[in-house]
Order: C-alpha cells, then structure tokens, then sequence
C-alpha cells in the first residue's frame, strides 16, 4: 500500500475563506445566489451571473459520482512521489458542481466512471483563519 | 473589412537544435530572428512589430527582448496564452498590420526547457500560496493526469481505446522518421506505445510529447509587400482564439477550445473542412490531437478514434497531422505553438523533402496552450498559398 498524499494547508482569501471554513467543521460548502438562486464554485466575491452581491454558503450533501479520473503513477514533486499511485478525479456532487479532488479507500484498481463517493475530510497542520484546517476527499459511498 | 486574404508569413525559422545547454534563451530567439529575416529577404531594422512569450519571460518579457536586439518597434505584444501564444500573435499581427498599427512583424520563441531539466509534465501539485489553485493545488494533478482525465472520459463516454491514441503516437513518429531534425526518429508501432509505462492512466508514456530545447521565428507582413520577398508568401485566411475553463464548476470536459476558434477561422476564411489538406495540431498528449480533430470539425465528437486509424493522418492519407513528427517525436521546448505555424508555411511552400505534403494548399493549424480538463486556450489559422 503505497503512502498517502501529505495534504499543505491551503491559502484562503476573503472570497474562499467560507469554503476552507466549512472544511474544518467537515462540511462541503457551497455558493449559492440569492438573487438569481445559481451554484457557483469556485466561490466569488459576487455572482457573475447576474452581479448581485447577495451570496449565501450552505452545506453540500458530500455525495457525488466520479466524473472522470486517472492513476497517477509519476509525479516528481516529494508531497506526491511516494503517494503514487494516487487517484486523481473529478466528482460530480449531487449539487451540480464537478471538483477536483482524490479517491481514497479502495484498491486503484476498483475505480470507475460513474462510482458513487462520500467526502471525507483529512486535517492538516495550519491556522484555520489563514488557511485549510483539512482537505476534502471522496472515498466510495 | 477581414483581414482574410491581405497579410501574410514572410519568413519562417526553426532552430535546429534540440539540446543547448550553452545558449541563452535571448540568443535561441536572437539566431531565430536572423533565420527568418534571411528566409524573408527583410532585416532587424524593417521589424517594426515584436511579439513574444516565454516561460521565463516575466511582465517586461518583451522589452528585455527588444533591448536583447537592439530595436525600438512601434508595437510590441508579449501576450501569454501557453503554448498557443504564438498562433494566436500571428492574428494579432495580422490585425495590428491591416490596422496599420505596424508593418513588419517579428514573432520569436526560444527555451532550454530540456536542459534546464524542467519537469513539464509530472512535476505539478502542492499550491498552498494562492487561495485561487487551491482548489486544484492539494490533489497532486499534473499536467498529464488533467490531460489524462480528459482520456478516460473519451474513453468511456465514446469507446475510444488506447491503441486508437497509439496510432496518433505512431503516426507522428513515422512523419518525425523523415524529418532530418527531429529528436525522436526510430520507428514505433502501436504496440510499443502499449507496452510503455504508464504516466497516468490511460495515457503512456509515448502518449506524452518529448521535451527539448529550441525555438522558432516568423516575419508577418502585408500580403501586398511579401510578394516582393524572398519567398512566395502564405497567406492568412482565418483566424480565432478562444479559452474554455471550469466555468461556475460545470464544464464540459470533451468540447475544447478549437471548436469555437475553429468556427471563427473556418466562417471569416469561407472554407470548409474538407478544403484542408493537412493540419498541425498542438499534440502535447496524444488526447490532445483526438479531441482538437473532433472540436475543429473535422469528424464528430465520439468520433476521433476511428478517424485516426488506418493511416488517415498519416503523409498520404486523407489529412495529414504533423508531418514534421509534432511535439511528440520532433521537439518540444516547453511551448510548441510556433512550431505549428512554422511547419505549414514550409509545407505549403513546398520546402519539406520527403515529408512533403501532396497538394498542401490549404492548412490549419491549431494551438492549445495550458491544460485540458482545467483551464485552457485555443488559437487556429487557416493559411493557405498566394
């Protein structure tokens, strides 16, 4: 069983900060606009689809499918290289939004378009005002 | 008015080298600029446009370059789109010069990308710093794996199969055996593309273009004032630029960007898909050039891995790709748009030898610049002869 990736706490501003929040409570956070009631990730400042500043953040499910994937078995970089072969994906949540993220919790070999995943949260050293207190993952539901 | 048909490439270089760990950046772009000026019969003191991007080349890219040079040009564009930067400055310069913004462009790349040893392709992932990356930052994706990903959803929304990529692969290195210049030109077939390690699934490791050092120029002039050059001129016909990216979290990963610069070019040349004789592709990964045929227009999408069989692009098939043997076996330091460009005008100059296209009237070319499956830019030209 190769080793798992070493997840950095990640930077957060003002119009990510509410997401990387969410992640520290263990919640999948998402934008919503009130004026026009449109998802949009990754989160804004504003709407860009109609411009109003009148955004809420609520709680995704964390269910999804894999939308896409690959086995990554070369990466150079250290955080990576002893993690190989690690799952890179793209999940689809139920709320319509696709992100990036890993699969973990299975053989790589069982991962598949179309798997239904749950999100996990792995916590990382950093200060939860600045950045990431944990990283999001999927592992199958 | 278009500027379809009034401007066209005057002069075009290809550096022969593909290994120069002695030589500067600036002097690759430098020995470039004397290759093309000589090609068009121009000198440095004609140029009065200068365009440029780099890896390297930080906010004062351009003017660092125009002191390297020694030229003081009246219009100067060091816009970075990635590797497509360079088929989009030739639109750039077409329109600056139908505007009369300049006369004489100069567009130049040079990298050291192979013997700076730059892990293009695997060495991505970490972020932390910029709150904007890091919802891609954590994961460990590297260039290949979004590329791959973009792969394993062709492959399971459409049935497309790794030996259908291969032959892409195989295809290039066939053209890349005829290309005196090329880094990469013992032959492979469709199985030794299989049976090479792979990077990140599905691709493999001859799936994945070369990295080298080298660079390129090309002089873009008034249609008009190149018929009294040096060579004969290739003509602009069409051109377009575009980017797709993650939207607000829904893209569609499989419709890239050529299918909006392709219709552009396509529509301002009055041309249609089967005008074209042959095409240079930006072929990163072997994805790249599947997905790039089906979004220009060429097949439909879901279609590409039957249309790349049977030696369809390959020099005497339907429509060749890449004759020069592209990214994947010829060169690739670390951008490759101008590169593209450059093996057209030679095709339809009929300078290629025994890589030479039959009939090569009409090209299009198309560059990717940045990542499939994240965020993207297109840029396509139609070129074709006076």
């Amino acid at each position: 069983m190769a080793n798992e990736i070493q997840y950095k706490a990640q930077a957060s501003d003002w119009e990510t900060r509410a997401y990387w929040e969410g992640c520290g409570r263990h919640e999948l956070v998402l934008q919503r606009c009130r004026n026009c009631a449109v998802i949009q990730h990754r989160p804004r400042g504003l709407c860009v689809s109609c411009f109003s500043d009148d955004i809420e953040h609520f709680a995704a499910s964390g269910r999804g499918t894999i939308h896409t994937f690959t086995v990554t078995n070369q990466n150079g970089l250290p955080a990576f290289r002893n993690a190989c072969p690690y799952v890179l994906a793209y999940v689809a949540l139920e709320e319509g939004p696709q992100l990036m993220t890993n699969i973990v919790g299975c053989d790589v070999e069982e991962v598949r378009i179309g798997m239904p995943v749950v999100v996990e949260f792995c916590d990382v050293e950093g200060d939860p005002g600045d950045g990431a207190a944990a990283v999001p993952r999927f592992r199958p539901a | 008015m278009s500027v379809s048909g009034q401007i066209a490439i005057a002069g075009v270089y290809e550096h022969p080298t593909r290994w120069a760990p002695q030589k500067t950046e600036s002097q690759i772009m430098a020995e470039c600029a004397r290759g093309a000026l000589e090609d068009s019969g121009l000198k440095l003191s004609d140029v009065d446009g200068l365009f440029a991007a780099g890896i390297g080349m930080g906010i004062m890219g351009v003017v660092n370059l125009a002191e390297y040079l020694n030229i003081k040009p009246d219009y100067l564009d060091g816009s970075n789109i990635g590797g497509s930067s360079f088929v989009s400055h030739v639109s750039h310069a077409a329109a600056a010069i139908h505007a009369g913004m300049c006369e004489v462009a100069l567009i130049l790349y040079g990298s050291t990308a192979a013997s700076n040893a730059m892990a293009i392709g695997t060495g991505m992932g970490g972020g932390g710093r910029d709150p904007a990356g890091a919802f891609v930052g954590p994961y460990g994706m590297t260039t290949v794996g979004s590329y791959a990903m973009v792969a394993q959803s062709h492959m399971n929304t459409y049935g497309t199969t790794s030996e259908q990529l291969a032959e892409i692969a195989a295809s290039t290195r066939r053209h890349a055996s005829l290309n005196p210049e090329a880094k990469m030109r013992d032959l492979i077939e469709v199985e030794d593309v299989m049976a090479s390690r792979v990077i990140s699934s599905p691709l493999h490791l001859l799936d994945c273009c070369i990295i080298s050092d080298g660079g390129g120029a090309i002089v873009v002039t008034s249609l008009e004032r190149a018929r009294d050059l040096k060579k004969p001129p290739v003509v602009i016909l069409g051109c377009g630029e575009a980017v797709c990216h993650q939207e607000l979290g829904t893209p569609d990963l499989l419709t890239v960007a050529a299918k909006q610069s392709g219709e552009k070019a396509f529509r301002m040349a009055g041309l249609r898909r089967d005008d074209v004789d042959f095409c240079t592709l930006y072929d990163s990964f072997t994805i790249t050039v599947l997905v790039t045929l089906e979004c220009l227009g060429f097949c439909k999408p879901g279609e590409g891995g039957g249309f790349v069989e049977n030696g369809r692009i390959g020099l005497g098939g339907a429509l060749p790709v890449n004759p020069d043997g592209g990214g994947l076996s010829s060169n690739h330091p670390g951008m490759r748009g101008i590169f593209l460009v450059i093996e057209a005008a030679r095709q339809l100059r009929d300078s290629c030898g025994e890589r030479q296209v039959e009939n090569a009237n009409i090209a299009c070319v198309h560059g990717t610049g940045g990542v499939l499956g994240v965020a993207h830019s297109g840029a396509t030209l139609l070129l074709g002869r006076d």
